[in-house]
């Protein structure tokens, strides 16, 4: 059996973080593409787009990530090809985080008050108007801490792809331990990689927050 | 897309199914519990506990907060037992939920312990209440009740992340869904339903926990 | 024809009629105060000439404009006629002068140069040309419904509608804004205003509509309205209001 030094560890589990540093940045982008367009059926005028994003965000938010991404590796797989860990694991992060983006924005545009859109509608724009020039722009700035703080938890769900096979953080880990027998010191690093990775954002998070408070305040 | 459905195997995994939703069951309810009881315990350190273990709760609540449920799950159950602490899968998948669901609860909890006014501490102080006393009917009743909303979330959420306990063998529903599949060479269909399963479970989770709401807080929310 | 015709407009709000048919032309450079106790519907009125409200049933047109409820037909209605605001609502996200482009340039298609002018022109004409740059946030709030109006005008409307513009406004800041009405009167701009300032209705406007109970209870010239009301209600009104 090959000896493991400390070192050895540490470097191959950084290795490893790269892809669930990546792997959380496709999470992410994709995610708020997808949950912008999921915040707009959202708040439509039309009814069946409402229910649909409402039933959308209750399906994603309702039911474990694991199941998510084992339905969407076998799901994807029903479709005749061949489907890789990471396209699995992207598609079922993006769909995952879309929901909850989705839901954090909706608070937000919803925290606009009703004279910005009366307003803008007495001018003559349409609601895409409005949204693009108006309310959006606002919005965005109230947003910016529960999505950052958001990104949290994506970076932690990146973990369960290890499950579906994709090789991440959290499956270097199991690959380690196997090799070395040593649990207790290799998860206490993947521990301390994902937390130097979230503990950042947590609390840029709190701090942008706060920082938004304030000037609120002052106004 | 040539692929046909096929549920036929229902009937006769029912059985696994049904072991498998007890165990989620029995963890969540167990789970939430003492993650509520810890919670609170923490919030009560870090609000008015003794100093010197104000930053001990806090690094907890900072350390569990910002690390998978996964990896606490793996260091409690094949770390831990190398410090000679041993124990079965249910037992670590237990204690890996109360440890996380504690650390949420902590903030929480600490969130609504902060809308309290001095005011009312000192009011609670000059009826004569001991600190232990205040804390308990001036404090933290008012606060729980303004964050049972917020607890009652996390709790759904801490149930939903569960399922991965099947990944240290515990057998709950994943674990069964997991086991179906290997049988049947069903998985999408067998995860479907172990899905579904879960989405019943989050909605019923969330009407017992308001039904809990107006049992612990029935004058406020009456008056509301 | 009118320059706006409003005929048999009913509105509810669940079981609550709060227009219960009202008849209203208004023609070209006319000056209408609107008056009446809270919940007399006056303000429901003026948000329903502009669409910010569905109307049950009677019709509305302005300028040959019909009220309808698709957005293009919306569009067209609100390209006639400006709303201020009680609350101003300014866009707090953009300066004063880009609140006067900003919807030039979105709903017009106004190329920025000439947007630009138009507000630089419009600010002039509220006596706010100085503050193009500044924020909502750093502006009194007469200067802010200065602002407001102007955003109005950038659009060349045909008529303005105030609901109750100057009562969020500290009691020093009134006349400034109340200048600029009168001077916009003068220029012969049509105006639908809903107000408590019965000293300016009674000096500005031509035409006084008391509405009680979502009807048009009485309505006519100043002199006439305020000189000698004919019914108990108005009376009532205008002695509490002195």
């Amino acid at each position: 059996m090959m000896e493991f030094s400390t070192w050895d560890i540490v470097r191959n589990l950084l290795l490893a973080a790269r892809w669930t540093i990546v792997l959380s940045l496709v999470a992410f982008a994709g995610g708020a593409t997808v949950g912008l367009v999921i915040l707009f059926l959202r708040i439509s005028k039309q009814k069946a787009a409402r229910v649909f994003a409402g039933g959308y965000i209750e399906l994603f938010q309702g039911t474990p990530l694991l199941m998510q991404l084992f339905l969407s590796f076998f799901g994807l797989s029903l479709l005749g090809v061949e489907v890789p860990a990471w396209l699995a694991a992207s598609v079922a992060l993006i769909l995952w985080t879309a929901s909850f983006l989705a839901e954090i924005w909706r608070g937000c545009v919803e925290s606009i008050p009703k004279g910005q859109w009366e307003a803008s509608a007495s001018l003559g724009m349409g609601r895409f108007e409005q949204m693009r020039h108006v309310i959006l722009p606002q919005a965005l700035t109230i947003a910016i801490p529960p999505t950052v703080g958001f990104s949290v938890q994506v970076v932690k769900g990146t973990s369960l792809t290890s499950i579906i096979g994709f090789t991440e953080l959290a499956k270097a880990g199991q690959v380690l331990t196997n090799a070395t027998f040593m649990p207790f010191t290799v998860y206490g690093f993947v521990a301390l990689i994902y937390f130097a990775l979230c503990f950042p954002l947590s609390k840029s998070s709190q701090f942008l927050e706060r920082k938004l408070n304030v000037a609120h305040r002052d106004h | 897309m040539g692929y046909v459905f096929d549920y036929s195997w229902i009937g006769e995994y029912s059985g696994v199914l049904l072991k498998g939703l007890w165990l989620t069951v029995w963890l969540i309810l167990v789970g939430a519990t003492f993650g509520v009881a810890l919670g609170i315990f923490c919030a009560w350190v870090r609000a008015l506990g003794p100093k010197w273990a104000r930053p001990i709760v806090g690094a907890y609540v900072e350390l569990i907060r910002n690390t998978p449920f996964l990896i606490q799950l793996f260091f409690i159950f094949f770390g831990l037992p190398s410090l000679g602490v041993q124990m079965g899968e249910t037992q670590a998948a237990l204690l890996a939920m109360i440890i996380n669901l504690g650390a949420y609860g902590c903030e929480i909890v600490r969130a609504g312990i902060q809308a309290t006014t001095k005011g009312q501490f000192e009011a609670g102080w000059s009826l004569g209440l001991s600190r232990i006393e205040t804390f308990r009917h001036v404090v933290l009743i008012p606060a729980l009740q303004r964050i049972w909303p917020a607890l009652s979330s996390q709790i759904v959420i801490v149930m939903l992340g569960s399922a991965v306990v099947s990944q240290i063998a515990a057998e709950d529903i994943s674990y069964a869904a997991d086991f179906i599949q290997s049988r049947t060479f069903r998985a999408f269909e067998t995860y479907i339903v172990a899905t579904l399963i879960y989405l019943a479970l989050a909605i019923l989770l969330r009407q017992l926990l308001k039904g809990v709401g107006w049992v612990l807080f029935p004058k406020r929310s009456a008056a509301r | 024809m009118s320059l706006i015709e409003i005929t048999e407009v009913r509105k509810s709000f669940g079981d609550n009629e709060v227009l219960k048919g009202i008849d209203l032309n208004v023609e070209p450079g006319e000056v209408i105060a609107i008056i009446g106790k809270s919940g007399s519907g006056k303000s429901t009125l003026l948000r329903c000439i502009n669409g910010l409200e569905t109307i049950n049933a009677g019709s509305i047109q302005v300028a040959g404009a019909q009220l309808a409820t698709d957005e293009l037909h919306l569009k067209a209605l609100r390209l006639k006629v400006g709303m201020i605001f009680q609350g101003f609502n300014l866009f707090p996200h953009k300066t004063a002068g880009q609140n006067v482009m900003l919807s030039q340039m979105v709903v017009k298609k106004t190329p920025k140069p000439q947007a630009e002018e138009m507000a630089k022109k419009m600010l002039d004409r509220v006596g706010l040309g100085h503050k193009f740059d500044a924020y909502p946030d750093q502006l009194s709030g007469g200067q802010q419904q200065r602002v407001a109006i102007a955003r109005a005008l950038a659009m060349q409307p045909v008529a303005l509608l105030c609901d109750e513009i100057t009562s969020a406004l500290d009691p020093e800041l009134v006349q400034e804004v109340l200048a600029v009405v009168k001077e916009l009167a003068s220029e012969g701009m049509t105006l639908l205003m809903v107000t408590h300032e019965m000293r300016f209705a009674r000096d500005v406007c031509s035409r006084v509509v008391f509405m009680h109970l979502g009807r048009v209870h009485e309505i006519g010239p100043p002199g006439e309205v305020f000189g000698n009301p004919k019914t108990p209600e108005l009376r009532q009104f205008l002695g509490q209001t002195h």
